[in-house]
């Protein structure tokens, strides 16, 4: 009871990268608020699933395995969970900010009447004062966002109503196995206890998924583009300068908004999360949404006509400089010296 | 067949397009800096309600919105697109909603409007980007719900077929009226605005604006003769709500702390796009291993 709940998605009975990277992130949450960690895994033909979560430290692992729970919809999934956690009376419950885990949190924390926060880029344990109240509650999750089109960062707290929700995008925490031998309990679960025959009625007649086009998660160089490149003429530029640095290219969601590139090459807290070695920034001015996805590259470089860009800040090298003029210099340089 | 269809809309301030002047010194916000605007996705979702109206005579669009007395302008853009009518929720009670407070100011009002096959809006708003109003006021009347939709396919014996987004794909799925839809911003842009429809309601005005106007509410005698032109308001206590519920009564998360934006500043090197400059950045970058 009290534990910490995350929420495992599957496709093609692989457990999503988010859900591994969330038990990491729950793994020590757990370990400071002195509760277990526990795994919820919905889906059909599940045999052996938990070798796939149990190595992440998890304690208890809930596994619902039954005819139309794959692929994903709505209304089984969030009833599973709701009666679930009616039971189990979660402290916290996280599941990855991706197109499931969007559809299904809302509809649980509606149910139970609990908080939800989406897209976190930070999840930390501490207490909070409610000075009108003068009530001090300690151990609570703080779900830490950027908020108001990432003008300012909040910290969102959930003081009386359990359990604490979050969802955290793809990338944002790091996956790490805890021990390969972690003994953890299974509870195979009758999802037709948990479910109603009305709770299958959205049917998929059918799916396409294709696996990401680009390598931008595991890329070590990536050249990246805002909406001060000013063109999709102009991105043929930063193509040309990734491929000659056998990088990838990203772009703020300006430059997605504005036509010029992709939507899957968004880096940003609602697109992807990188940590190259190096992240050349064109023509981004460096909204807090596009820091938080590529804030932990090992070396920034920021191209900017204006000296005075808020990116430039947590740069390691500032060329104040047009794209034009700077792209061939480099692709020339690269060029003379790599040899 | 004819069709209920209620879209949601949100006014959102435009913060796509922050000036300098919206923030304050101490970090706050300056609402009042930032043009309101139609929330683009639920501009999405209307387009998807009209297309229905289009294939189904005789189907009626409803606006259902919640914010101040200017949110009117949402009932107002949707008119002149096609919609038929429209209902602003709008209470100081309702005031400091969360997610969880605002679907249920939003249920609410959907079942005191009774009749509906469709709810239709926005995947998410601007504002908080969180995707989580439409699955919420889903559970709350008990519907079915399919999100990030992309093209509503066909709509036939009572079911709908509907394409959606999903994380690295597309699929399609069919599901039974009642349902409630989330529209992702890759669905067909709205429709302009009618001219015909332009004139016909360009002077409606909802209950607050033309109190605020008073003995200087010009045409006042139109609105009695034109009753399309009174746009409903409705309070907490319309919609029977429970004050327990909404607001920031009935707001679960709250907001702890916020700060404005600082950055770490780092030791950085300044140059300029000379080519001496350039060049021994590349250098530095090929000694230390970093390219190559």
């Amino acid at each position: 009871m009290n534990n910490l709940f995350v929420y495992c998605e599957i496709e093609d009975g692989i457990v999503a990268d988010v859900s591994l990277e969330l038990l990491t992130k729950g793994r020590s949450l757990a370990n400071q608020l002195g509760c277990q960690l526990e795994a919820v895994v919905i889906g059909t033909n599940l045999k052996d699933v938990e070798k796939q979560v149990l190595p992440y430290g998890v304690d208890r692992v809930h596994i619902f395995d039954g005819e139309n729970l794959y692929p994903y919809t709505s209304a089984p999934h969030s009833a599973i969970l709701i009666n679930l956690f009616k039971e189990e009376k979660p402290q916290i419950a996280l599941m990855g900010a991706t197109v499931i885990g969007r559809d299904l949190g809302p509809r649980v924390s509606s149910a139970l009447t609990s908080g939800l926060t989406a897209d976190c880029t930070e999840l930390e344990i501490g207490s909070h004062e409610d000075k009108k109240l003068g009530k001090t509650y300690d151990n609570l999750l703080l779900q830490i966002r950027p908020a108001f089109g990432g003008n300012i960062v909040a910290t969102i707290v959930n003081p009386e109503h359990r359990p604490q929700m979050a969802t955290v995008r793809e990338g944002v925490m790091k996956k790490e196995i805890l021990d390969l031998n972690y003994k953890g309990e299974v509870i195979n679960h009758d999802p037709k206890a948990y479910t109603d025959s009305l709770d299958y009625l959205v049917k998929v007649i059918e799916r396409h998924v294709e696996k990401s086009k680009n390598n931008l998660k595991g890329s070590p160089i990536v050249v990246a583009g805002g909406y001060g490149v000013g063109s999709k003429e102009n991105f043929a530029l930063i193509y040309k300068l990734a491929d000659v640095l056998h990088a990838e290219v990203g772009a703020s969601r300006a430059a997605v908004d504005a036509g010029f590139i992709e939507h899957d090459r968004q880096i940003g807290q609602t697109g992807l999360t990188v940590r190259p070695k190096l992240y050349i920034a064109f023509g981004i001015s460096g909204q807090i949404q596009h820091i938080a996805g590529m804030q932990d590259s090992s070396i920034i470089i920021s191209v900017n006509t204006d000296p005075d860009a808020p990116i430039n800040k947590i740069a390691d090298y500032v060329i104040t400089g047009s794209i034009e003029e700077v792209v061939p210099k480099m692709i020339k340089y690269y060029k003379q010296h790599s040899k | 067949m004819s069709l209920k269809i209620v879209v949601l809309a949100k006014q959102v301030p435009d913060t796509h397009n922050v000036g300098k002047d919206a923030m304050t010194a101490e970090g706050t916000i300056n609402r009042s800096a930032l043009p309101a605007i139609f929330n683009p996705e639920d501009l999405n979702a209307l387009e998807q309600a009209l297309r229905l109206k289009d294939a189904f005579p005789g189907s009626t669009v409803t606006i259902l919105t919640m914010g101040p007395g200017r949110a009117a302008d949402v009932i107002r853009e949707g008119l002149y697109r096609g919609a038929d009518n429209g209902y602003l929720l709008t209470d100081r009670a309702f005031a400091g909603a969360d997610t969880l407070a605002t679907s249920y100011a939003l249920a609410t009002a959907i079942r005191k409007i009774g009749d509906y096959d469709i709810i239709i809006g926005g995947r998410q708003a601007i504002d908080g980007d969180t995707a989580q109003v439409g699955p919420q006021v889903a559970q709350k009347l008990g519907l079915s719900q399919v999100t990030y939709a992309e093209e509503i396919l066909k709509v036939e014996n009572k079911n709908i077929t509907i394409k959606r987004h999903i994380d690295g794909g597309v699929e399609t799925v069919v599901a039974p009226l009642p349902i409630l839809i989330t529209i992702n911003s890759s669905a067909a842009p709205c429709r302009p605005r009618n001219a015909r429809l332009v004139m016909k309601y360009k002077r409606a005005l909802g209950v607050q604006e033309k109190s605020a106007l008073g003995d200087q509410l010009p045409y006042a005698e139109l609105y009695d003769q034109r009753p399309y032109l009174n746009l409903a308001e409705w309070s907490v206590a319309d919609v029977d709500g429970d004050l327990q519920q909404c607001g920031l009564n009935g707001s679960p998360t709250k907001v702890k702390a916020v700060r404005n934006i600082v950055f770490q500043a780092k030791e950085s090197k300044t140059l300029n796009g000379s080519e001496s400059d350039v060049e021994s950045l590349i250098v530095e970058l090929l000694d230390n291993k970093i390219i190559g």
